[in-house]
């Protein structure tokens, strides 16, 4: 016995600590020596809401991604749609937290035990109403050209707002998106490898693609309009106007697109940010249900 | 005798006049063709080959090889090759191969005497 | 297809005394060495079994991840399941040098003409299942597989050792999870004892049928592709297991459970062997739903695996 419990204890020990041994889990780190104090001339609940729109876009996207483990097209799409999935999480947990710590609880502090965290009060205790994600995020998956395309756009919407935010005069947000920065970048690749290779590889992938192209469009209606909180925090210089990010988000998807021989579905008119503003549809409701049922299940237990 | 040479994996491909090389017409829809994957586990070594993956094309090998053998950042450069694009010697070429330089053993440092009082030898 | 040479110059007496003589040193077999078909059939057959067990492994606990119950438990776990997949990957992969092909190897196990450890066929109804897993099926799984990191096959060995090292803390987040769990609520400790209670019995079993029904170990122990008999381990798994259950608070549901004051090692009751030969041969609980899924992966997302074989020749072709 001797023998293995060396080789075990030598393989434990390589590893020191616990930090590597969860890819994507590291939390603290991000953020260390980081300034929190909330920047001069801005409501802490502007801040706070601002944090759970780009928080719940994180959350509820890595929820889709996470439905394709052990359902991807090849062992090596498990792993890169998890690292995605992880990625995204990450993300949630650090503006989850910090919506949190400026008060922005909203009923999930009331229903949540004390001994919950911010973040999981906020993930876990909050009703469809109250999450600020978009309608893009939320939308069910369909098949893997779909999921691609909708993964393509909220990258490409996702990293123009996150390389802006770098520049917040809120430091913790300006490092969460320098964080986010490189993340982003390699999922919006990822994404437009598939969508290159689907939409330029067999007839039926162009035709599937295509499909997904024409179904996610729309979802694009209300992701460029600001909301109110939006506005006064991009006048204070915290915030990035998600207008501003159009004309990019169009330039790269039609090159994309292009490349990969689709047609560019006809762009949306701007409507109402319903999503920011907790206007939801039925998935959503359906997908929190699964996220949440048994934290709520059990309010008081800790994991 | 068949089937002794191992195909693909771990940089082990035949080589020779009867094993084909080229790599394999589209036969199955499925078949991605083996990569072959090599990591720099930090600066100032050399890359290691650490596995094998499949792939459609280069672009998506490497970037599979990314996520799947540096997601505890074990790397800092990555290489992948075709598995079908290696040439190997094979074990029976050993003695003809490897043998010659077991006798060179000016190549080797340990060969010259040092006195052992010079430094930095 | 013979290979360059080897038969013209060296006759298989020859070839067998050398293998035989590297065995019997201690050294690694490689890829191109010539070995034993008895050997590479074995190996395949392992190592592929293996690979299809983390793979179908990443079901019963992937069934928590949309649900786990705190963000930071879904990033374990999202991260263990993902180790599991490149687990896979990483044995596939040695099980290729063998000449085996991975595509092939996933028709096999879905048209279940290969086998994957019969414990993944049990369901996983509550979270303290992902801790149990964690506990007694990967620790059952290190004390099968640290032994491997000196198998007698180079790539299977150099797997393992990177299968091993992800593996170790794997069965700390789960130990640690149930930990969590008995300091909650009464309910959650009920929810721990009761995961005990449904895997103890089948975490015995995965170490393989007793010593005296094991028709293959001894050729296997011989080739070094096997270190140590079922009976060696399992009896080392229950003498690690015990005393962190003690720790743990849980109890351990055999009656017969105590330690010989004699050897000082831990007896235990008789293994239920007919339940193992239901499950494994396809009658568990989960075996169709296990099945069923992996099928799907592979056929209802073929269109895009053709795809990008298609894209790939297209701008190959335009490019050279």
């Amino acid at each position: 016995m001797g023998h293995e419990e060396t080789v075990y204890d030598a393989l434990d020990h390589a590893h020191g600590g616990e930090g590597q041994w969860a890819f994507g889990t590291g939390f603290d780190e991000p953020l260390a020596g980081v300034d929190t104090t909330v920047p001069d001339g801005v409501d802490p609940a502007d801040l706070g809401a601002y944090c759970l729109m780009l928080g719940d876009d994180a959350l509820v996207l890595a929820q889709r991604l996470t439905e394709w483990v052990t359902a991807s097209p090849e062992l090596e799409e498990e792993v890169a749609v998890a690292n995605i999935a992880l990625d995204l999480l990450g993300q949630a947990r650090l503006l989850l937290a910090r919506a949190g710590s400026v008060g922005v609880l909203g009923r999930s502090r009331a229903r949540a035990t004390a001994s919950i965290p911010d973040e999981d009060a906020l993930a876990y205790f909050r009703d469809p109403d109250e999450f600020r994600n978009t309608g893009l995020v939320a939308a069910p998956n369909g098949d893997f050209g779909r999921t691609m395309v909708r993964l393509l756009v909220a990258a490409t919407v996702r990293l123009a707002v996150l390389a802006e935010l770098r520049r917040s005069r809120d430091p913790v947000l300006a490092a969460i998106a320098a964080k986010g920065v490189n993340e982003v970048a390699y999922h919006r690749d990822h994404a437009a490898r598939w969508v290159l290779r689907l939409g330029d590889g067999t007839p039926e992938s162009h035709r599937r693609v295509q499909a997904g192209a024409v179904e996610v469009w729309p979802l694009l209606a209300d992701v460029f309009s600001p909301t109110d909180v939006e506005h006064r925090l991009t006048a204070a210089g915290v915030a990035v106007d998600p207008s501003t990010v159009r004309g990019e988000v169009v330039e790269v998807l039609t090159a994309v697109l292009g490349q990969a021989t689709l047609q560019v579905p006809e762009w949306p008119a701007g409507t109402v940010p319903r999503g920011r503003l907790g206007e939801h549809g039925p998935e959503l409701t359906e997908l929190l249900g699964t996220l949440q049922g048994l934290a709520r299940q059990h309010p008081a237990a800790t994991w | 005798m068949s089937d002794v040479t191992a195909e693909g994996g771990h940089g082990a491909v035949p080589t020779g006049s009867e094993v084909p090389v080229a790599p394999k017409a589209a036969t199955a829809r499925r078949d991605w063709p083996l990569y072959e994957v090599f990591v720099r586990g930090k600066r100032g070594l050399n890359h290691v080959h650490v596995g094998s993956l499949h792939a459609p094309d280069d672009e998506m090998a490497v970037h599979a090889a990314r996520d799947l053998y540096t997601r505890r950042n074990e790397g800092v450069s990555i290489w992948v090759v075709r598995a079908a694009d290696i040439t190997a010697s094979s074990p029976d070429e050993k003695d003809p191969m490897f043998a010659p330089s077991g006798d060179k053993v000016y190549r080797h440092p340990t060969f010259y005497e040092i006195p052992e009082n010079v430094p930095h030898m | 297809m013979s290979a360059p040479a080897l038969d013209r110059t060296l006759d298989e007496a020859s070839l067998q005394a050398h293998f035989d003589g590297v065995i019997a040193a201690g050294h690694r077999i490689e890829p191109r060495d010539w070995m034993p078909e008895g050997y590479r059939k074995t190996l395949i057959r392992q190592i592929a079994q293996h690979a299809h067990s983390e793979i179908i492994g990443m079901q019963p606990e992937g069934d928590w991840l949309l649900a786990a119950p705190s963000l930071r438990r879904k990033a374990i776990l999202l991260a263990k399941v993902q180790d599991e997949a490149g687990h896979g990957m990483y044995l596939y992969s040695a099980a290729e040098t063998l000449g085996a092909d991975r595509a092939d190897l996933t028709d096999k196990l879905i048209e279940s003409r290969q086998k994957y450890s019969s414990i993944f066929n049990y369901p996983t109804p509550t979270y303290a299942d992902v801790g149990v897993i964690g506990w007694l099926v990967d620790g059952a799984a290190i004390c099968n597989q640290v032994p491997l990191c000196r198998s007698s096959y180079g790539p299977y060995a150099r797997a393992m050792i990177r299968v091993c090292k992800e593996e170790s803390f794997h069965q700390r987040q789960g130990y640690e999870l149930l930990m969590t769990m008995m300091r909650g609520t009464p309910e959650q400790r009920a929810m721990v004892q009761d995961a005990v209670d449904r895997w103890w019995w089948p975490s015995l079993m995965m170490f393989g049928p007793p010593d005296d029904d094991s028709p293959n170990s001894a050729q296997s122990m011989a080739w070094g592709i096997k270190r140590h008999t079922n009976d060696e381990l399992r009896q080392r798994y229950v003498d690690m297991s015990v005393p962190q259950a003690e720790a743990l608070g849980v109890t351990l549901p055999d009656p017969e459970l105590a330690p010989d004051p004699q050897t000082g090692r831990y007896r235990f009751g008789a293994i239920d062997w007919d339940e193992f030969k239901q499950v494994i041969s396809g009658n568990g609980p989960a075996n169709a739903e296990r099945i069923r899924r992996r099928r799907a992966a592979r056929d209802d997302n073929a269109w895009v695996t053709e795809a990008a074989t298609v894209y790939a020749h297209k701008h190959a072709a335009v490019s050279a």
